[in-house]
């Protein structure tokens, strides 16, 4: 594959490093010196001069592209540059942007901009956190369907309340799916009757909302609940994401932001937020406002140290869990080692992202459960293909292979799949399927 | 050195000239009631003259190539208030019948009307003729969504002038608007308006056919014009109160749509019901107005003294509730005679007052929203001193200024109240009258929020032609700031207004 790279910072060269073995990557940067950098370190291509630039764009033969990655710091620049791209040839474009702004003008027409696919950095950050947050019980969690969807695998313990039950007993969420179930590492498509016990490994597909229920349901005692204290140091586009998104799944956060004009801004924009207007290295004040008894901190203020400072400050009084936005991935570690809890890098989950999209092919988004046995797949059903306009039910009755369908997302919204759901062009078609079936189904797609 | 006046007067001339210019069209309605009953059509003849001449004076004096900037528009709204009021009295004083003969008591009237107050000092209703009552109908009618949208939807070219005017009436600072162009939206309300009326009329009348004679096409009309502007003249001395109970029920929800507010009713015609099922501040209405009720309802039902039975009980409640809340001052009975507790209770609704946007008076509903919203933030705040907690009214967050001018208004409305309160006190025992605090407050807080009757000897079947001459004079004034929310009247009272 022939892919162009244009911004050589963290993310583009994250990216460009992890493509470099097995394609052909052109990286262009700015910064003559920069390049010339990159050209030692990796072996790839590098131009210097402005990716917008459809001069330079042609210099590295942006026309023959497969894919071009739009990875620069700057929002315009990347859009542009797509824009540019478009121009020159037919290559999937991605872009990076900070701005959820953009990302909404892109989800109301994907293709705006020239950009075929958008990765908000910020937006994907706070998702990350709130993950984190929300389901520290979960073994494995990937989010579908831009978001929208998400597939947990939760292990049942010891005294958790579904444990003796049945899945259709235990499966009370309306955009919620039971798709899976391990036992001995053997898996089983689960049926209404089938009973959990303590040792299972559930596999759900559903709404984020949806999980975070199911997660308080099975695991009580870990998963924090309505009542639990969290606290969101900095009201960064970060901190904002992260506290809507807290928002959405039923906890009502706390902000800590010293900008009084965007401490404003926050608390009119997060109805069920408490915002506070301070300085949060006030350890006086943390104590005052009992910040010291909450049970998660996030830090996201605009400066690594200032993170850091707050971290240790907030483990000191006695918070249990710190989360700590790290915006220099070189810090990561250090605040790992120093017994922060969890370290985020936005860089390094935007260009994981990325790559992860690149690695797969642009219908398809995988992830793997229990060494193989089965996976879960995005399918997105295309005009003609041999899954649209026919019922589920009637799709399940004909073949053999062994699937079931968790989520179906239509123009970014989800549908919950019943057996009387007629599936249409361009429904994005989560599904889990045993590992031998999913040829089966693929071809059929 | 004197200080130069910067304010474009001649702006606001101009423009209360069109207005009065404007005025034979209505005046025309009750010119006809005459010519077809047979009376003196001389009241309305001479009051056309007069606001022809008064129209085409203040048009030679403004200037209509000068702006219409905010101070203008205040001045504006203050003075067609105040010239409307003038015009209207014209046929009282000329007609000579009864109390309103004379000019004060007629200017009462006539500003009574205007700013849908309702209250009256006609003493005998049998004295004056059939057009002058209707007069006081239409000029009720006209007041009730203010002339002032009219007056931009007839002189769209106004401009954005129209706007500042629009938002000096309504003291709201995000006037929703309808359409783009502010003559549009005045149109689409006024449009609102005249249906409404008109499905008063045929309600009432096919009412009054099926179970009650009195209510003719007369009294039809006339209180169709004066319940969706939560007026509440009446040419009936008995007011409502002279219908057929069934007559009573079917005015109720023509004053709760009165006082709703016209931009959500709108919307609620044009297939978006839920903006207005889900305005806070319309609940905050019906709730009061409800609770209310049912208080006033079981105070009346224990009453022994009292004896309207269930339905009657139910009705005379609600019914004065909603026309007090709503700030109609229509009546169905006389509560004057009812106990003081249940008289308290319509004496604390005369206060609440229905929706921004609507043809209702006193506080209104969204003043006290904020405030009570606004009070319990601080209390929390008290607790948590770096809290940042915006007041949100149905999700939307009010801006910090819009509640500081609540708490400007709110006190100021109070200070004045009870200043007009010392007043008439004062003055009545001045001339040897004799009045009950309760009375006091009751007529102060009756027309300086625009309510209409009040208690004791101005209660519902009474009238304020007791009250000295003086006390009726302060009371036209304390009518024209209440109507138009104070601030634009008084701001015409600082020196800044004028010079800087």
């Amino acid at each position: 594959m022939h892919v162009v790279v244009i911004g050589a910072g963290e993310v583009g060269t994250s990216i460009a490093a992890s493509l470099a073995s097995d394609h052909e990557v052109v990286v262009v940067d700015v910064d003559p010196d920069r390049a010339e950098q990159l050209k030692y370190e990796l072996d790839v291509l590098t131009i210097a001069g402005d990716g917008t630039s459809s001069e330079i764009q042609t210099a590295a033969d942006v026309g023959r592209a497969d894919m071009v990655i739009a990875c620069t710091d700057n929002d315009q620049t990347n859009l542009v540059a797509c824009g540019t791209a478009k121009t020159l040839g037919d290559g999937f474009t991605i872009a990076r942007v900070k701005s959820t702004d953009f990302l909404r003008t892109w989800q109301g027409n994907e293709g705006a901009f020239g950009v075929d696919f958008m990765v908000c950095t910020d937006l994907l950050t706070a998702e990350n956190i709130v993950r984190v947050i929300g389901l520290p019980a979960a073994v494995d969690v990937d989010p579908f369907a831009g978001g929208l969807v998400q597939m947990a695998e939760f292990e049942i313990a010891e005294g958790s309340p579904v444990a003796g039950q049945t899945v259709s007993e235990a499966d009370r969420f309306e955009s919620l799916t039971f798709v899976g179930l391990f036992r001995d590492g053997e898996m089983t498509i689960p049926r209404g009757d089938t009973g959990i016990t303590v040792g299972d490994r559930a596999v759900v597909i559903g709404s984020p909302e949806s999980v975070q229920a199911f997660a308080t349901d099975v695991a009580p005692q870990t998963t924090p609940g309505r009542a639990d204290e969290i606290v969101v140091v900095g009201g960064s586009e970060i901190g904002y994401q992260t506290a809507r998104l807290l928002e959405e799944r039923d906890f009502k956060p706390r902000v800590i932001e010293q900008d009084s004009g965007r401490a404003r801004w926050l608390a009119e924009n997060l109805p069920k937020t408490v915002v506070m207007e301070h300085d949060a290295t006030d350890a006086e004040f943390l104590t005052r406002e009992h910040v010291d008894e909450a049970d998660i901190v996030v830090t996201a203020l605009g400066s690594d140290e200032k993170n850091l400072l707050i971290s240790v400050l907030a483990k000191r009084l006695g918070v249990d869990r710190v989360i700590a936005v790290v915006d220099s991935p070189d810090y990561v570690t250090v605040f790992e080692e120093i017994g922060i809890d969890i370290a985020i890098n936005p860089r390094t989950v935007t260009a994981e992202e990325i790559t992860r999209f690149t690695y797969e092919s642009v219908a398809e988004n995988i992830a793997v459960l229990e060494n193989d046995q089965a996976e879960v797949l995005e399918l997105e059903l295309t005009e003609g293909c041999g899954l649209v306009g026919r019922p589920i039910s009637e799709i399940v009755a004909e073949t053999d292979a062994r699937f079931v369908i968790g989520a179906i997302t239509r123009d970014h919204a989800l549908v919950t799949p019943r057996g009387d759901t007629v599936l249409q062009a361009g429904d994005h078609v989560i599904l889990l399927a045993e590992s031998d079936a999913i040829g089966a189904i693929t071809s059929m797609a | 050195m004197r200080p130069t006046v910067r304010v474009g007067w001649r702006a606001s001339v101009g423009l209360s000239g069109d207005i009065l210019a404007a005025l034979p069209v209505p005046l025309a309605f009750p010119l006809l009631v005459a010519l077809y009953y047979g009376e003196s059509p001389l009241p309305f003849v001479a009051a056309i003259a007069v606001s022809v001449a008064l129209g085409a004076g203040f048009r030679r004096l403004g200037d209509p190539n000068s702006n219409l900037g905010p101070r203008e528009a205040f001045l504006a709204v203050a003075l067609i208030w105040f010239l409307v009021a003038v015009v209207g009295a014209i046929p009282f004083v000329v007609a000579g019948d009864g109390t309103t003969a004379h000019p004060v008591n007629a200017l009462f009237e006539s500003m009574s009307g205007l700013t849908t107050t309702g209250a009256t000092v006609l003493v005998d209703f049998s004295v004056h003729s059939r057009s002058v009552m209707m007069w006081r109908q239409v000029i009720q009618w006209l007041g009730g969504l203010g002339i002032l949208i009219l007056a931009t939807a007839v002189l769209s070219e106004v401009g954005v002038g129209g706007a500042q005017l629009m938002e000096s009436e309504t003291q709201t600072q995000d006037i929703n608007k309808l359409a783009p162009k502010i003559s549009r939206t005045a149109q689409l309300i006024w449009g609102i308006y005249f249906g409404l009326t008109g499905l008063a009329v045929v309600v009432y009348f096919l009412l009054g056919l099926a179970v009650d004679p009195r209510m003719d096409l007369y009294n039809a009309v006339a209180h169709a014009f004066t319940s969706v502007a939560t007026a509440g003249f009446s040419p009936e001395p008995l007011s409502v109160g002279a219908f057929h109970p069934a007559i009573q029920w079917a005015v109720v929800p023509f004053m709760v749509i009165g006082s709703t507010s016209f931009v959500l009713i709108y919307f609620a015609i044009n297939g978006e019901p839920m903006r207005l099922l889900k305005n806070e501040e319309f609940h905050f209405y019906l709730g009061a107005m409800a609770l209310f009720a049912s208080i006033v309802a079981l105070g009346l039902f224990f009453d022994p003294g009292i004896g309207y039975g269930v339905e009657g009980t139910l009705r005379h409640a609600v019914f004065n509730v909603v026309s007090i809340v709503t700030t109609t001052g229509y009546a169905s009975t006389d509560y004057v005679t009812w106990a003081p507790a249940a008289k308290h209770i319509l004496f604390m609704g005369m206060f609440v007052g229905g929706m921004v946007g609507s043809t209702t008076c006193s506080i209104k509903s969204l003043r006290w929203l904020v405030a009570l919203k606004s009070f319990r933030r601080n209390l929390y705040t008290a607790i948590h001193p770096e809290a940042v907690r915006p007041v949100r009214i149905s999700e939307k967050p009010i801006d910090e200024g819009a509640i500081r001018d609540i708490y400007a208004y709110l006190l100021l409305s109070i200070v004045i109240f009870f200043l007009l309160t010392v007043v008439i006190v004062v003055d009545a025992e001045r001339s040897g009258l004799r009045v009950t605090e309760f009375e006091a407050l009751g007529a102060a807080a009756t027309t300086f929020l625009n309510i209409g009757p009040a208690f004791g000897a101005a209660g519902p079947y009474g009238t304020f032609a007791t009250f000295p001459m003086s006390t009726r004079a302060v009371m036209v004034v304390l009518m024209w700031i209440g109507r138009i929310e104070i601030i634009p009247v008084l701001v015409l009272f600082t020196k800044a207004f004028w010079t800087s």
